[in-house]
Protein backbone atom coordinates (compact mmCIF):
# COMPACT_ATOMS: atom_id res chain seq x y z
CA UNK A 1 0.00 0.00 0.00
CA UNK A 2 2.71 2.71 0.80
CA UNK A 3 4.60 1.78 -2.12
CA UNK A 4 1.79 2.62 -4.41
CA UNK A 5 0.81 6.56 -2.80
CA UNK A 6 4.55 6.62 -2.72
CA UNK A 7 4.81 6.28 -6.12
CA UNK A 8 1.22 8.25 -7.14
CA UNK A 9 2.25 11.84 -6.49
CA UNK A 10 5.12 11.40 -8.62
CA UNK A 11 2.97 10.40 -11.61
CA UNK A 12 1.00 13.63 -12.58
CA UNK A 13 4.82 15.60 -12.52
CA UNK A 14 5.80 13.16 -15.25
CA UNK A 15 2.25 12.60 -17.22
CA UNK A 16 2.30 16.50 -17.41
CA UNK A 17 6.00 16.97 -19.04
CA UNK A 18 5.30 13.94 -21.12
CA UNK A 19 2.11 15.98 -22.24
CA UNK A 20 3.13 19.64 -22.94
CA UNK A 21 5.79 17.66 -24.47
CA UNK A 22 3.40 15.76 -27.15
CA UNK A 23 0.57 18.58 -26.75
CA UNK A 24 1.62 20.77 -30.12
CA UNK A 25 2.33 17.68 -31.94
CA UNK A 26 -0.93 16.22 -31.03
CA UNK A 27 -2.27 19.28 -31.83
CA UNK A 28 -0.94 19.24 -35.31
CA UNK A 29 -1.72 16.06 -35.66
CA UNK A 30 -5.58 16.64 -34.89
CA UNK A 31 -5.51 19.87 -37.30
CA UNK A 32 -3.85 17.96 -40.11
CA UNK A 33 -6.90 15.25 -39.72
CA UNK A 34 -9.74 17.82 -39.35
CA UNK A 35 -9.19 20.63 -41.55
CA UNK A 36 -9.89 18.39 -45.27
CA UNK A 37 -13.43 17.76 -43.57
CA UNK A 38 -14.07 21.04 -41.63
CA UNK A 39 -12.98 23.00 -44.91
CA UNK A 40 -15.08 20.91 -47.57
CA UNK A 41 -18.28 21.16 -45.31
CA UNK A 42 -18.16 24.80 -45.18
CA UNK A 43 -17.17 25.19 -48.63
CA UNK A 44 -18.97 22.41 -50.35
CA UNK A 45 -22.22 22.35 -47.53
CA UNK A 46 -22.50 25.63 -45.35
CA UNK A 47 -21.45 27.64 -48.13
CA UNK A 48 -24.14 26.83 -50.57
CA UNK A 49 -27.05 26.60 -47.97
CA UNK A 50 -25.88 30.33 -47.00
CA UNK A 51 -25.75 31.40 -51.12
CA UNK A 52 -29.45 29.70 -51.29
CA UNK A 53 -30.83 31.38 -48.76
CA UNK A 54 -29.53 34.46 -49.91
CA UNK A 55 -30.80 33.61 -53.81
CA UNK A 56 -34.26 33.04 -51.95
CA UNK A 57 -34.42 36.72 -51.70
CA UNK A 58 -33.10 37.85 -54.49
CA UNK A 59 -35.39 39.28 -57.17
CA UNK A 60 -35.92 37.55 -60.79
CA UNK A 61 -34.69 39.83 -64.12
CA UNK A 62 -35.55 39.88 -67.46
CA UNK A 63 -34.31 36.38 -69.44
CA UNK A 64 -33.41 34.41 -66.36
CA UNK A 65 -31.31 37.25 -65.05
CA UNK A 66 -30.84 37.98 -61.18
CA UNK A 67 -31.24 41.06 -60.18
CA UNK A 68 -29.64 41.23 -56.38
CA UNK A 69 -32.78 43.78 -54.82
CA UNK A 70 -34.24 41.93 -51.87
CA UNK A 71 -37.61 40.61 -51.95
CA UNK A 72 -40.06 38.66 -50.64
CA UNK A 73 -41.57 38.00 -53.74
CA UNK A 74 -40.22 34.59 -53.89
CA UNK A 75 -42.04 32.86 -50.83
CA UNK A 76 -45.38 35.11 -51.66
CA UNK A 77 -45.68 33.21 -54.93
CA UNK A 78 -45.80 30.09 -53.34
CA UNK A 79 -49.12 30.59 -52.00
CA UNK A 80 -50.24 30.77 -55.44
CA UNK A 81 -52.59 27.97 -56.77
CA UNK A 82 -51.13 26.84 -59.43
CA UNK A 83 -48.06 26.35 -56.98
CA UNK A 84 -49.93 25.74 -53.77
CA UNK A 85 -51.69 22.97 -56.13
CA UNK A 86 -48.21 21.08 -56.55
CA UNK A 87 -47.36 21.23 -52.88
CA UNK A 88 -50.64 19.87 -51.59
CA UNK A 89 -50.13 17.11 -54.49
CA UNK A 90 -46.15 16.18 -53.38
CA UNK A 91 -47.52 16.28 -49.39
CA UNK A 92 -49.92 13.97 -50.14
CA UNK A 93 -48.17 11.41 -52.44
CA UNK A 94 -45.09 11.68 -50.10
CA UNK A 95 -47.98 11.04 -47.12
CA UNK A 96 -49.20 7.93 -48.92
CA UNK A 97 -45.96 6.55 -50.50
CA UNK A 98 -44.76 6.97 -46.75
CA UNK A 99 -47.87 5.52 -44.92
CA UNK A 100 -47.65 2.88 -47.40
CA UNK A 101 -43.37 1.82 -46.98
CA UNK A 102 -43.74 2.02 -42.89
CA UNK A 103 -47.16 -0.54 -43.49
CA UNK A 104 -45.57 -3.28 -45.81
CA UNK A 105 -41.76 -2.21 -44.45
CA UNK A 106 -42.66 -3.17 -40.79
CA UNK A 107 -43.57 -6.85 -41.51
CA UNK A 108 -40.76 -7.42 -43.71
CA UNK A 109 -38.30 -5.78 -40.90
CA UNK A 110 -39.85 -8.03 -38.78
CA UNK A 111 -39.60 -11.08 -40.71
CA UNK A 112 -35.95 -10.38 -41.89
CA UNK A 113 -34.92 -10.26 -38.21
CA UNK A 114 -36.56 -13.09 -37.22
CA UNK A 115 -34.73 -15.58 -39.38
CA UNK A 116 -31.07 -16.96 -38.82
CA UNK A 117 -28.50 -14.22 -38.73
CA UNK A 118 -27.04 -15.06 -42.20
CA UNK A 119 -29.71 -15.59 -43.75
CA UNK A 120 -30.85 -12.34 -42.94
CA UNK A 121 -27.84 -10.63 -44.45
CA UNK A 122 -28.53 -12.47 -47.29
CA UNK A 123 -31.80 -11.01 -47.86
CA UNK A 124 -30.79 -7.38 -46.71
CA UNK A 125 -28.06 -8.07 -49.69
CA UNK A 126 -31.01 -9.32 -52.24
CA UNK A 127 -33.03 -5.75 -51.22
CA UNK A 128 -30.91 -3.16 -52.22
CA UNK A 129 -29.12 -5.35 -55.15
CA UNK A 130 -31.84 -3.90 -57.59
CA UNK A 131 -31.06 -0.43 -56.60
CA UNK A 132 -27.45 -0.84 -56.28
CA UNK A 133 -27.33 -1.90 -59.91
CA UNK A 134 -29.17 0.86 -61.46
CA UNK A 135 -32.77 1.99 -59.95
CA UNK A 136 -33.15 4.06 -63.28
CA UNK A 137 -33.27 1.76 -65.75
CA UNK A 138 -34.99 -0.77 -63.52
CA UNK A 139 -37.81 1.44 -62.43
CA UNK A 140 -38.51 1.89 -66.73
CA UNK A 141 -39.49 -1.45 -66.19
CA UNK A 142 -42.74 0.03 -64.97
CA UNK A 143 -43.64 1.44 -67.73
CA UNK A 144 -43.22 -2.24 -69.86
CA UNK A 145 -45.19 -3.17 -66.85
CA UNK A 146 -48.00 -1.12 -66.42
CA UNK A 147 -48.88 0.45 -70.32
CA UNK A 148 -52.50 -0.05 -71.77
CA UNK A 149 -50.71 -3.06 -73.60
CA UNK A 150 -48.39 -3.91 -71.21
CA UNK A 151 -47.56 -7.39 -69.26
CA UNK A 152 -50.19 -6.81 -66.63
CA UNK A 153 -52.71 -5.37 -68.94
CA UNK A 154 -52.16 -7.86 -71.57
CA UNK A 155 -52.44 -10.66 -69.01
CA UNK A 156 -55.63 -9.33 -67.20
CA UNK A 157 -57.51 -9.61 -70.86
CA UNK A 158 -56.01 -12.77 -71.77
CA UNK A 159 -57.43 -14.49 -68.82
CA UNK A 160 -60.85 -12.64 -69.16
CA UNK A 161 -60.59 -10.80 -65.87
CA UNK A 162 -61.10 -7.38 -67.77
CA UNK A 163 -62.09 -6.26 -71.32
CA UNK A 164 -60.90 -2.95 -71.85
CA UNK A 165 -57.72 -2.06 -70.44
CA UNK A 166 -56.69 -0.69 -67.21
CA UNK A 167 -55.22 2.93 -66.48
CA UNK A 168 -52.46 1.84 -64.52
CA UNK A 169 -50.16 4.15 -65.65
CA UNK A 170 -49.17 8.41 -66.42
CA UNK A 171 -51.18 8.73 -62.77
CA UNK A 172 -50.67 9.30 -59.26
CA UNK A 173 -50.86 5.44 -58.56
CA UNK A 174 -48.07 4.49 -60.38
CA UNK A 175 -45.78 7.52 -58.83
CA UNK A 176 -46.79 5.76 -55.76
CA UNK A 177 -45.85 2.39 -56.87
CA UNK A 178 -42.59 3.76 -58.12
CA UNK A 179 -41.80 5.74 -55.34
CA UNK A 180 -42.06 2.52 -52.95
CA UNK A 181 -40.06 0.42 -54.85
CA UNK A 182 -37.36 3.34 -54.52
CA UNK A 183 -38.04 4.07 -50.65
CA UNK A 184 -39.16 0.81 -49.29
CA UNK A 185 -35.55 -1.17 -49.02
CA UNK A 186 -34.04 1.54 -47.51
CA UNK A 187 -36.93 2.01 -45.38
CA UNK A 188 -36.85 -1.49 -44.24
CA UNK A 189 -33.33 -1.34 -43.01
CA UNK A 190 -33.77 0.96 -39.86
CA UNK A 191 -37.00 -0.95 -38.98
CA UNK A 192 -35.18 -4.37 -39.38
CA UNK A 193 -32.45 -3.04 -36.99
CA UNK A 194 -34.47 -1.39 -34.34
CA UNK A 195 -36.37 -4.44 -34.37
CA UNK A 196 -33.60 -6.51 -34.04
CA UNK A 197 -31.77 -4.44 -31.10
CA UNK A 198 -35.17 -4.82 -29.34
CA UNK A 199 -34.85 -7.06 -26.21
CA UNK A 200 -36.84 -10.91 -27.15
CA UNK A 201 -37.21 -10.88 -23.23
CA UNK A 202 -39.54 -8.33 -22.92
CA UNK A 203 -41.57 -9.44 -25.05
CA UNK A 204 -41.90 -13.00 -23.58
CA UNK A 205 -42.34 -11.37 -20.28
CA UNK A 206 -45.28 -9.26 -21.35
CA UNK A 207 -46.63 -12.42 -22.80
CA UNK A 208 -45.96 -14.33 -19.37
CA UNK A 209 -47.93 -11.70 -17.79
CA UNK A 210 -51.23 -12.55 -19.49
CA UNK A 211 -51.17 -9.71 -22.54
CA UNK A 212 -51.98 -11.20 -25.40
CA UNK A 213 -49.88 -10.41 -28.90
CA UNK A 214 -51.76 -7.30 -29.88
CA UNK A 215 -51.32 -5.70 -26.58
CA UNK A 216 -47.43 -7.17 -26.72
CA UNK A 217 -47.40 -5.70 -29.64
CA UNK A 218 -49.10 -1.76 -28.91
CA UNK A 219 -47.27 -1.19 -25.45
CA UNK A 220 -44.14 -2.96 -25.58
CA UNK A 221 -42.69 -3.87 -29.52
CA UNK A 222 -44.33 -0.61 -31.20
CA UNK A 223 -42.69 1.88 -28.60
CA UNK A 224 -39.57 0.30 -28.58
CA UNK A 225 -39.20 0.45 -32.66
CA UNK A 226 -39.96 3.39 -32.94
CA UNK A 227 -37.05 5.18 -33.58
CA UNK A 228 -36.84 2.65 -36.15
CA UNK A 229 -39.68 3.51 -38.04
CA UNK A 230 -39.48 7.43 -37.70
CA UNK A 231 -35.97 6.89 -39.21
CA UNK A 232 -37.83 5.08 -42.11
CA UNK A 233 -40.51 8.31 -42.28
CA UNK A 234 -37.77 10.51 -43.12
CA UNK A 235 -36.06 8.07 -45.62
CA UNK A 236 -39.00 8.40 -47.23
CA UNK A 237 -40.69 11.46 -47.08
CA UNK A 238 -37.70 13.73 -47.46
CA UNK A 239 -36.19 11.98 -51.04
CA UNK A 240 -40.05 11.70 -52.26
CA UNK A 241 -40.68 15.11 -52.25
CA UNK A 242 -37.66 15.77 -53.86
CA UNK A 243 -37.45 13.04 -56.48
CA UNK A 244 -38.41 14.20 -59.37
CA UNK A 245 -37.92 10.93 -61.88
CA UNK A 246 -40.42 8.84 -60.65
CA UNK A 247 -42.94 11.85 -61.50
CA UNK A 248 -41.30 12.45 -64.56
CA UNK A 249 -41.31 9.07 -66.02
CA UNK A 250 -44.62 7.34 -64.71
CA UNK A 251 -47.13 10.35 -63.76
CA UNK A 252 -49.18 12.01 -65.94
CA UNK A 253 -48.94 15.81 -66.75
CA UNK A 254 -50.79 16.67 -64.14
CA UNK A 255 -49.01 14.60 -61.75
CA UNK A 256 -45.87 17.48 -60.39
CA UNK A 257 -43.86 17.21 -57.36
CA UNK A 258 -42.12 20.04 -55.19
CA UNK A 259 -38.69 18.14 -56.98
CA UNK A 260 -40.52 19.14 -60.58
CA UNK A 261 -40.93 22.17 -59.55
CA UNK A 262 -37.69 23.22 -58.74
CA UNK A 263 -36.01 21.57 -61.26
CA UNK A 264 -38.23 23.65 -63.82
CA UNK A 265 -37.23 27.26 -62.08
CA UNK A 266 -33.53 26.17 -62.95
CA UNK A 267 -33.53 24.65 -66.27
CA UNK A 268 -37.20 25.62 -68.64
CA UNK A 269 -38.50 28.35 -66.30
CA UNK A 270 -34.96 29.77 -65.52
CA UNK A 271 -36.38 31.62 -62.34
CA UNK A 272 -33.36 30.97 -59.80
CA UNK A 273 -34.62 33.07 -57.13
CA UNK A 274 -37.98 31.32 -57.00
CA UNK A 275 -36.54 27.98 -57.09
CA UNK A 276 -34.43 28.77 -54.32
CA UNK A 277 -36.90 29.62 -52.22
CA UNK A 278 -38.76 26.22 -53.01
CA UNK A 279 -35.80 24.68 -52.23
CA UNK A 280 -35.50 26.63 -49.08
CA UNK A 281 -38.85 25.43 -47.62
CA UNK A 282 -38.24 21.96 -48.47
CA UNK A 283 -35.01 22.21 -46.92
CA UNK A 284 -36.63 23.72 -43.61
CA UNK A 285 -39.60 21.58 -43.18
CA UNK A 286 -37.18 18.43 -43.66
CA UNK A 287 -34.78 19.78 -40.96
CA UNK A 288 -37.59 20.82 -38.63
CA UNK A 289 -38.76 17.23 -39.17
CA UNK A 290 -35.19 15.58 -38.69
CA UNK A 291 -35.09 17.84 -35.46
CA UNK A 292 -38.16 16.48 -33.92
CA UNK A 293 -36.70 13.09 -34.77
CA UNK A 294 -33.19 13.71 -32.64
CA UNK A 295 -35.27 15.00 -30.29
CA UNK A 296 -37.20 11.89 -29.35
CA UNK A 297 -34.38 10.22 -29.35
CA UNK A 298 -33.81 9.28 -33.00
CA UNK A 299 -29.93 8.61 -33.90
CA UNK A 300 -28.88 10.83 -37.34
CA UNK A 301 -26.36 8.00 -37.86
CA UNK A 302 -29.63 5.64 -38.13
CA UNK A 303 -30.33 7.41 -41.21
CA UNK A 304 -27.18 6.40 -42.96
CA UNK A 305 -26.52 2.81 -42.81
CA UNK B 1 -47.19 -25.53 -25.31
CA UNK B 2 -48.01 -27.60 -28.58
CA UNK B 3 -50.35 -24.75 -29.48
CA UNK B 4 -48.29 -21.94 -28.98
CA UNK B 5 -45.58 -24.23 -31.13
CA UNK B 6 -48.42 -24.75 -33.69
CA UNK B 7 -48.97 -20.77 -33.71
CA UNK B 8 -45.71 -19.61 -34.26
CA UNK B 9 -45.68 -22.24 -37.03
CA UNK B 10 -48.41 -20.38 -38.66
CA UNK B 11 -46.32 -17.05 -38.01
CA UNK B 12 -43.38 -18.34 -39.83
CA UNK B 13 -45.01 -19.59 -42.67
CA UNK B 14 -47.13 -16.25 -42.85
CA UNK B 15 -43.92 -14.34 -42.59
CA UNK B 16 -42.24 -16.11 -45.50
CA UNK B 17 -45.47 -15.60 -47.74
CA UNK B 18 -45.18 -11.94 -47.12
CA UNK B 19 -41.51 -11.71 -47.84
CA UNK B 20 -41.70 -13.83 -50.51
CA UNK B 21 -44.11 -11.61 -52.36
CA UNK B 22 -42.56 -8.48 -51.28
CA UNK B 23 -39.33 -10.04 -52.98
CA UNK B 24 -41.51 -10.80 -55.92
CA UNK B 25 -42.48 -6.90 -56.40
CA UNK B 26 -38.97 -6.31 -56.07
CA UNK B 27 -37.44 -8.35 -58.68
CA UNK B 28 -40.31 -8.70 -61.43
CA UNK B 29 -39.13 -5.75 -63.08
CA UNK B 30 -35.71 -6.81 -62.77
CA UNK B 31 -36.56 -9.74 -64.61
CA UNK B 32 -38.74 -7.11 -67.26
CA UNK B 33 -35.31 -5.16 -67.33
CA UNK B 34 -33.12 -8.89 -68.16
CA UNK B 35 -35.94 -9.51 -70.58
CA UNK B 36 -36.60 -6.81 -72.20
CA UNK B 37 -32.59 -6.51 -73.17
CA UNK B 38 -33.71 -9.28 -76.16
CA UNK B 39 -36.65 -7.55 -77.17
CA UNK B 40 -36.88 -6.67 -80.96
CA UNK B 41 -37.67 -2.78 -80.38
CA UNK B 42 -35.98 -0.03 -80.40
CA UNK B 43 -38.49 2.06 -77.91
CA UNK B 44 -38.57 -0.93 -75.51
CA UNK B 45 -41.79 -1.18 -74.52
CA UNK B 46 -43.49 -3.32 -76.18
CA UNK B 47 -42.80 -6.95 -76.78
CA UNK B 48 -41.35 -7.35 -80.19
CA UNK B 49 -39.93 -10.70 -80.51
CA UNK B 50 -36.19 -12.36 -79.69
CA UNK B 51 -33.12 -11.02 -80.22
CA UNK B 52 -29.36 -10.42 -79.26
CA UNK B 53 -28.62 -7.76 -81.61
CA UNK B 54 -28.55 -4.89 -78.75
CA UNK B 55 -25.77 -7.27 -76.79
CA UNK B 56 -23.98 -7.08 -80.36
CA UNK B 57 -24.05 -3.55 -80.75
CA UNK B 58 -23.54 -2.44 -77.26
CA UNK B 59 -20.05 -3.65 -78.00
CA UNK B 60 -19.42 -2.27 -80.71
CA UNK B 61 -21.09 1.39 -79.34
CA UNK B 62 -18.15 3.46 -78.53
CA UNK B 63 -20.25 6.14 -77.70
CA UNK B 64 -22.08 4.53 -74.65
CA UNK B 65 -18.60 2.86 -73.75
CA UNK B 66 -17.57 6.31 -73.33
CA UNK B 67 -20.30 7.16 -71.51
CA UNK B 68 -19.99 4.50 -69.25
CA UNK B 69 -16.45 4.80 -68.85
CA UNK B 70 -17.10 8.76 -68.38
CA UNK B 71 -19.67 7.53 -65.37
CA UNK B 72 -17.43 5.13 -63.91
CA UNK B 73 -14.21 7.99 -63.62
CA UNK B 74 -16.37 10.41 -61.77
CA UNK B 75 -17.70 7.50 -59.65
CA UNK B 76 -13.85 6.23 -58.50
CA UNK B 77 -12.57 9.56 -58.09
CA UNK B 78 -15.69 10.99 -55.92
CA UNK B 79 -15.62 7.87 -54.30
CA UNK B 80 -11.89 7.84 -53.43
CA UNK B 81 -12.58 11.74 -52.43
CA UNK B 82 -15.84 11.00 -50.02
CA UNK B 83 -13.85 7.89 -48.45
CA UNK B 84 -10.70 9.64 -47.33
CA UNK B 85 -12.12 12.89 -46.65
CA UNK B 86 -14.80 10.91 -44.54
CA UNK B 87 -12.71 8.72 -42.84
CA UNK B 88 -10.09 10.40 -41.90
CA UNK B 89 -12.45 13.78 -40.72
CA UNK B 90 -14.27 10.67 -38.38
CA UNK B 91 -11.13 9.42 -36.66
CA UNK B 92 -9.63 13.29 -36.45
CA UNK B 93 -13.20 14.53 -35.20
CA UNK B 94 -13.45 11.91 -32.63
CA UNK B 95 -10.82 13.21 -30.29
CA UNK B 96 -10.54 16.74 -31.48
CA UNK B 97 -11.52 19.83 -29.32
CA UNK B 98 -12.26 23.07 -31.36
CA UNK B 99 -14.26 25.88 -31.70
CA UNK B 100 -17.38 25.49 -34.38
CA UNK B 101 -16.78 21.39 -34.12
CA UNK B 102 -20.59 20.87 -33.27
CA UNK B 103 -21.23 22.78 -36.27
CA UNK B 104 -18.76 21.09 -38.77
CA UNK B 105 -20.07 17.75 -37.02
CA UNK B 106 -23.48 18.48 -38.13
CA UNK B 107 -23.54 20.06 -41.49
CA UNK B 108 -21.95 16.67 -42.09
CA UNK B 109 -25.47 15.40 -41.89
CA UNK B 110 -27.00 17.75 -44.09
CA UNK B 111 -26.72 16.13 -47.61
CA UNK B 112 -27.98 12.90 -46.17
CA UNK B 113 -30.93 14.79 -44.81
CA UNK B 114 -31.92 17.38 -47.13
CA UNK B 115 -32.81 16.23 -50.56
CA UNK B 116 -31.01 15.63 -53.33
CA UNK B 117 -32.46 18.56 -55.34
CA UNK B 118 -31.47 20.96 -52.47
CA UNK B 119 -28.01 20.08 -52.14
CA UNK B 120 -28.01 19.91 -56.36
CA UNK B 121 -29.33 23.64 -56.44
CA UNK B 122 -27.12 25.03 -53.58
CA UNK B 123 -23.63 23.65 -55.01
CA UNK B 124 -24.30 25.17 -58.50
CA UNK B 125 -25.21 28.42 -56.97
CA UNK B 126 -21.53 28.17 -55.39
CA UNK B 127 -19.87 27.37 -58.59
CA UNK B 128 -22.21 29.88 -60.85
CA UNK B 129 -21.61 32.78 -57.78
CA UNK B 130 -18.31 32.04 -58.27
CA UNK B 131 -17.78 32.48 -61.74
CA UNK B 132 -16.43 28.43 -61.84
CA UNK B 133 -16.90 26.79 -65.23
CA UNK B 134 -19.07 23.52 -64.75
CA UNK B 135 -17.14 20.72 -65.86
CA UNK B 136 -16.34 16.66 -64.43
CA UNK B 137 -14.96 18.58 -61.87
CA UNK B 138 -17.92 20.25 -60.36
CA UNK B 139 -19.47 16.70 -60.88
CA UNK B 140 -17.36 14.87 -58.68
CA UNK B 141 -17.00 17.52 -55.72
CA UNK B 142 -20.84 17.43 -56.10
CA UNK B 143 -20.75 13.85 -55.56
CA UNK B 144 -17.99 13.22 -52.98
CA UNK B 145 -20.11 15.92 -51.00
CA UNK B 146 -23.36 13.81 -51.32
CA UNK B 147 -21.95 10.15 -50.13
CA UNK B 148 -19.67 11.84 -47.51
CA UNK B 149 -22.25 11.56 -44.67
CA UNK B 150 -22.73 7.91 -45.20
CA UNK B 151 -18.82 7.14 -45.28
CA UNK B 152 -18.84 9.31 -42.06
CA UNK B 153 -21.76 7.44 -40.39
CA UNK B 154 -20.08 3.94 -40.93
CA UNK B 155 -16.72 4.58 -40.46
CA UNK B 156 -17.74 6.79 -36.92
CA UNK B 157 -20.04 3.38 -36.13
CA UNK B 158 -16.74 0.73 -36.13
CA UNK B 159 -14.76 3.59 -34.16
CA UNK B 160 -17.15 3.63 -31.04
CA UNK B 161 -16.66 -0.25 -31.19
CA UNK B 162 -12.86 0.07 -30.88
CA UNK B 163 -10.64 -0.10 -27.87
CA UNK B 164 -9.16 3.61 -27.49
CA UNK B 165 -5.83 1.59 -25.32
CA UNK B 166 -4.87 0.35 -28.24
CA UNK B 167 -4.18 3.41 -29.75
CA UNK B 168 -2.93 4.97 -26.57
CA UNK B 169 -0.49 2.17 -26.52
CA UNK B 170 0.62 1.80 -29.72
CA UNK B 171 2.10 6.05 -29.28
CA UNK B 172 3.34 5.15 -25.71
CA UNK B 173 5.50 2.59 -27.75
CA UNK B 174 6.76 5.67 -29.68
CA UNK B 175 4.57 5.25 -32.91
CA UNK B 176 3.80 8.46 -34.30
CA UNK B 177 0.41 9.49 -34.94
CA UNK B 178 0.36 9.07 -38.52
CA UNK B 179 2.23 5.52 -38.32
CA UNK B 180 -0.55 4.97 -35.17
CA UNK B 181 -3.51 5.64 -38.17
CA UNK B 182 -2.20 3.78 -40.77
CA UNK B 183 -1.24 0.30 -38.82
CA UNK B 184 -3.65 0.56 -36.05
CA UNK B 185 -6.49 3.00 -36.76
CA UNK B 186 -7.37 2.08 -39.62
CA UNK B 187 -6.95 -1.68 -39.79
CA UNK B 188 -9.89 -1.67 -36.90
CA UNK B 189 -12.07 0.38 -38.54
CA UNK B 190 -11.82 -1.02 -42.50
CA UNK B 191 -14.60 -3.03 -42.85
CA UNK B 192 -16.29 0.61 -41.69
CA UNK B 193 -14.40 1.72 -44.35
CA UNK B 194 -15.59 -0.66 -46.94
CA UNK B 195 -19.35 -0.50 -46.46
CA UNK B 196 -18.73 2.99 -46.88
CA UNK B 197 -16.89 2.93 -49.97
CA UNK B 198 -19.48 0.36 -51.43
CA UNK B 199 -22.39 2.75 -50.95
CA UNK B 200 -20.57 5.88 -51.54
CA UNK B 201 -19.79 4.36 -55.24
CA UNK B 202 -23.07 2.34 -56.03
CA UNK B 203 -24.83 6.13 -54.86
CA UNK B 204 -22.40 7.91 -57.22
CA UNK B 205 -23.08 5.54 -60.41
CA UNK B 206 -26.14 5.94 -59.57
CA UNK B 207 -26.87 9.54 -59.48
CA UNK B 208 -28.49 11.86 -61.43
CA UNK B 209 -30.16 14.63 -59.81
CA UNK B 210 -26.54 16.04 -58.09
CA UNK B 211 -24.77 15.31 -61.78
CA UNK B 212 -27.10 16.90 -64.10
CA UNK B 213 -27.40 19.98 -62.23
CA UNK B 214 -24.16 20.03 -62.07
CA UNK B 215 -22.60 19.44 -65.54
CA UNK B 216 -21.86 20.70 -68.31
CA UNK B 217 -23.55 20.34 -71.50
CA UNK B 218 -20.46 18.26 -72.93
CA UNK B 219 -20.73 15.96 -70.19
CA UNK B 220 -22.86 12.60 -70.35
CA UNK B 221 -23.26 10.10 -67.31
CA UNK B 222 -24.90 6.85 -67.98
CA UNK B 223 -28.15 7.70 -65.88
CA UNK B 224 -28.14 10.96 -67.43
CA UNK B 225 -28.19 9.03 -71.04
CA UNK B 226 -30.96 7.15 -69.56
CA UNK B 227 -33.00 9.72 -68.20
CA UNK B 228 -32.86 11.13 -71.45
CA UNK B 229 -34.08 8.31 -73.13
CA UNK B 230 -37.36 8.43 -71.01
CA UNK B 231 -40.51 10.02 -72.73
CA UNK B 232 -39.36 7.94 -75.85
CA UNK B 233 -38.33 4.85 -74.54
CA UNK B 234 -35.02 3.42 -72.76
CA UNK B 235 -33.18 1.87 -75.73
CA UNK B 236 -32.66 -1.95 -75.06
CA UNK B 237 -29.45 -1.30 -75.58
CA UNK B 238 -29.19 0.36 -72.00
CA UNK B 239 -31.19 -2.97 -70.34
CA UNK B 240 -28.69 -4.95 -71.58
CA UNK B 241 -25.53 -2.50 -70.37
CA UNK B 242 -27.56 -3.07 -66.91
CA UNK B 243 -28.38 -6.38 -67.42
CA UNK B 244 -24.29 -7.19 -67.76
CA UNK B 245 -24.16 -4.81 -64.39
CA UNK B 246 -26.48 -6.55 -62.54
CA UNK B 247 -24.66 -9.97 -63.47
CA UNK B 248 -21.16 -8.77 -62.58
CA UNK B 249 -22.96 -8.04 -59.02
CA UNK B 250 -24.83 -11.32 -58.60
CA UNK B 251 -21.99 -13.32 -59.42
CA UNK B 252 -19.67 -11.76 -57.28
CA UNK B 253 -22.26 -11.83 -54.44
CA UNK B 254 -22.85 -15.10 -54.86
CA UNK B 255 -18.98 -16.16 -54.84
CA UNK B 256 -18.76 -14.15 -51.57
CA UNK B 257 -21.29 -16.39 -49.81
CA UNK B 258 -20.20 -19.80 -51.30
CA UNK B 259 -16.62 -19.23 -50.18
CA UNK B 260 -18.40 -17.47 -47.03
CA UNK B 261 -20.59 -21.21 -46.94
CA UNK B 262 -17.27 -23.65 -48.03
CA UNK B 263 -15.28 -21.76 -44.84
CA UNK B 264 -18.38 -22.44 -42.56
CA UNK B 265 -18.61 -26.18 -43.80
CA UNK B 266 -14.44 -26.44 -42.87
CA UNK B 267 -14.45 -25.03 -39.97
CA UNK B 268 -17.49 -27.56 -39.00
CA UNK B 269 -15.48 -30.32 -40.30
CA UNK B 270 -12.49 -29.47 -38.31
CA UNK B 271 -14.38 -29.18 -35.09
CA UNK B 272 -16.12 -32.41 -35.81
CA UNK B 273 -12.82 -34.15 -36.25
CA UNK B 274 -11.42 -32.48 -33.15
CA UNK B 275 -13.95 -33.69 -31.08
Amino acid sequence: MTKTSDVVPETPVVKKKHKDKKSFKARLSSFIMCAPISLWSVLFILLPMVLLAFMSFMTKGALGRIVYKFTLENYAEMFKPVYFTVIKQSLLIAFWTTLLTVLLGYPLANFIASVKKKTSGILTVLLMLPLWVSGLVILFSFVILLNSSGIINTFLMNIGLIKEPLDLLYNNFAVIIGMLYMFLPFAVLPMYSSIEKLDKGLIEASKDLGAGPVKTFLKVTLPLTSPGIFAAVILTFIPCIGYYMVTDMLGGGTSMMVGNLIYRQFTISRDWPFGAALAMVLAIVILLMVFIYTKLGGDLDDLGA
Amino acid sequence: MNRRHVKKKISTTVGRIYATLLFLFFYAPVVVMIVYSFNNSRANIVWQGFTTKWYTKLFHDSMLWEIFGKTLLIAVIATIIGVVLGTVGAVGLKNAKFKGKKLIMNSIYFPLVIPEIVLAVATLLVFNMGHIGLSMGTIVIGNATLVLPYVYITVKARLVGMDPSIEEASLDLGADRFYTFMHITLPAIMPGVMAGAFMAFSLVLDDLIVTSFLANAETTTLPMKVYSMIKKGVSPEINALTTIIFGVCAVAIAAYLIKDLITSIRIARKRANAM
